[in-house]
């Protein structure tokens, strides 16, 4: 194997390398999935380098300056109701939904993908069970069944993380599993079975590999979809506990101030949230269209 | 079609099964089980004991999960810990009044999305076109929450032209009678939906704009307007249709934030507050009449696509 592998490989690279040179330069042309990508590194900027130039304690409760309108005693965005500064705030917020979303996304993505590698590959009744397991999750709504988990355990930053990768990788699982199918019973695929590899080697090496177009856009639209997810939960009242907070958590407290006309408790998360759900899902789609277009030129 | 639909029908019946095996496991995963939810927390261990033996909460897994089984069959959902009520009345009173909000959104939505997504379609790439796409684009990026407080803000409390609560009543005839009440939650619903069905419509008429018989139909010497309205739409339609059944679960977890926002007294609001009070009867079973609620309406979509557009049957494995 130490032999022939580099032989073996040495082809592939110059093409892959191409062909992913030719994918960058078509995503870079895509104004839409550019503007995500500088929206996203703007938004990542702010969320982790901002608290080293803008200094704010988040943790202790100041209530002789909560509600300050904007600008008042140093407070570009104002104070919520005990005292916190908004902009710092968002900044610590943001690292938070950014932790649990890229994380929870992936972990999701990664579950799905090996999931449905695995189903399709089977096929058969393995692959009939195991897809009917994925439209039971499906019905039952994940906003639903992660408020019920809040309940039953803290929902501390990695228990979030864990719980929504488990609740949402079920989009992928239906997606790579599709992939696989096809895949299985390329000419490559049997030969590699027929040399006596084992089926390990098959969905690892190269079902997976082979559907990885598939499983690095779906990757994106589930980070965006985790981040609004955990926002939805942390709206409800049962997101990560206090003095850590997130920006749906940041929303709900402001709710309550509807009525006073403290709309910076409001519209800044909102408009946060909106951002990165974009910025996310136009990156998605940029992946998306070149990928597809990669595929066409083979 | 018989093949078909004995096939799609066992299908869901797997689907059901496992979707009972995941709350009743979630249900066992309580802290404390039902003996502490129903004794309290200041329950001896004689008495929770007691009430285990007793509910023969001591048996095997599998034994309980056939009790629950028959239970659920004899629609026994459990008592509410907090409302002394059983869960299933509490249920019963309140879905027909999300059905009746998530009916009426899923309906404005649709009249809304459908022909936006044809005129779209139609002038793919123009002006107009990006237009609506990048408000889609943001519209499908919005929290319904913060869409709710965004509405909550403009007609209530810059304009007040709206209730910001939704109608408060015990009747499904007193949401209509206060049908000013209803505007707002509708409302906050139908957005999100328009925003992802007028995508699915846009590409499906893009589809089929490609199709031949559109092109049989152009050379026949059909108006355009007889060609897009007739036959694109009807064809562009089945997609949709199958959409609304998987759709249904999106469409519950609006109902929950929308219901909370609002305080409209519905299935979600049920399910929220008994997330504050943990009481995890109502929660389980709110979620077990979802999931069949799904898996039901998904059966029903692809029957009714299945009956519309022949080709379907083969395809769904």
């Amino acid at each position: 194997m130490s032999l022939s592998a580099p032989v073996a490989a040495e082809p592939p690279p110059v093409r892959v390398a191409g062909s992913y040179r030719r994918m960058a330069s078509l995503f870079f042309a895509n104004r839409l999935a550019v503007t995500g990508l500088v929206i996203l590194a703007l938004l990542l900027v702010f969320c982790f380098l901002g608290p080293l130039l803008h200094h704010t304690d988040q943790t202790h409760t100041n209530l002789s300056a909560a509600n300050l309108s904007l600008g008042t005693g140093g407070h570009l965005l104002g104070t919520d109701d005990v005292g916190h500064d908004v902009l710092g705030r968002l900044m610590v917020g943001g690292q938070t939904s950014l932790e649990i979303g890229v994380a929870a996304g992936l972990l999701a993505t990664l579950i799905g993908t090996v999931w449905g590698a695995i189903s399709g590959y089977a096929g058969g009744w393995v692959d009939a069970l195991m897809m009917r397991v994925v439209d039971a999750g499906i019905a039952i709504p994940a906003l639903f069944l992660l408020l019920v988990t809040a309940t039953i355990l803290r929902p501390t930053v990695p228990v979030q993380i864990l719980i929504i990768g488990c609740v949402s990788w079920l989009v992928p699982a239906r997606l790579v599993r599709a992939e696989a199918l096809s895949l299985r019973s390329r000419d490559y695929v049997q030969a590699m079975k027929a040399m006596g590899g084992s089926h390990r080697r098959a969905v690892f090496r190269h079902i997976i590999p082979n559907a990885i177009g598939t499983v690095v856009v779906n990757a994106t639209f589930q980070v965006a979809d985790a981040i609004l997810l955990i926002a939805y939960v942390s709206f409800l009242g049962l997101g990560v506990p206090p003095p850590k907070t997130d920006w749906g958590g940041m929303l709900s407290k402001g709710i309550s101030y509807t009525y006073d006309g403290y709309w910076w408790l409001i519209f800044p998360a909102g408009v946060a949230i909106v951002l990165v759900v974009c910025a996310f899902n136009a990156i998605g789609d940029g992946l998306r269209d070149s990928f597809e277009v990669r595929l066409e030129g083979r | 079609m018989t093949r078909f639909l004995l096939k799609r029908i066992g299908q869901a019946v797997v689907v059901i099964f496992f979707v009972t095996v995941i709350v009743f496991l979630l249900l066992h995963s309580v802290p404390g089980g039902p003996a502490h939810g129903i004794l309290g927390p200041k329950a001896s261990p004689q008495a929770i004991a007691e009430f285990n033996r007793e509910h023969g909460f001591d048996k095997s897994l599998v034994q309980q999960y056939w009790a629950y089984l028959s239970e659920l069959f004899h629609g026994d959902l459990g008592e509410s810990y907090t409302l002394n009520q059983s869960v299933a009345s509490l249920i019963g009173q309140r879905i027909p009044k999300t059905l009746v909000l998530t009916g009426l959104s899923t309906l404005v939505a649709l009249v809304v999305a459908i022909p936006l997504g044809v005129w779209q379609a139609r002038r793919r790439k123009g002006l107009a076109d990006y237009a609506v796409t990048t408000v889609v684009f943001v519209g499908y990026a919005t929290p319904v929450f913060f869409l709710a407080l965004v509405l909550v803000i403009v007609f209530t409390q810059k304009t007040q032209l709206l209730p910001p609560q939704a109608p408060q009543t015990q009747s499904i005839g007193g949401l209509f009678a206060d049908s000013r009440a209803l505007i707002l939650p509708v409302l906050a619903g139908a957005i999100a939906t328009i925003a992802a069905f007028s995508r699915y419509m846009r590409s499906a008429v893009l589809d089929n704009l490609a199709e031949d018989y559109v092109r049989t139909a152009r050379a026949k010497g059909a108006s355009e307007r007889r060609v897009v309205w007739l036959h694109i739409m009807r064809n562009s339609l089945t997609p949709i249709v199958a959409m609304l059944g998987y759709y249904l679960p999106v469409l519950f977890s609006g109902a929950l934030v929308i219901e909370s926002v609002f305080n409209y007294p519905g299935m979600g609001l049920l399910f929220w507050n008994a997330a504050q009070t943990s009481d995890y009867p109502i929660l389980l079973g709110a979620v077990l009449v979802i999931a069949l609620a799904t898996v039901i309406g998904s059966l029903l979509a692809d029957i009714v696509q299945a009956l519309i557009d022949p080709r379907v049957r083969g395809t769904i494995k």
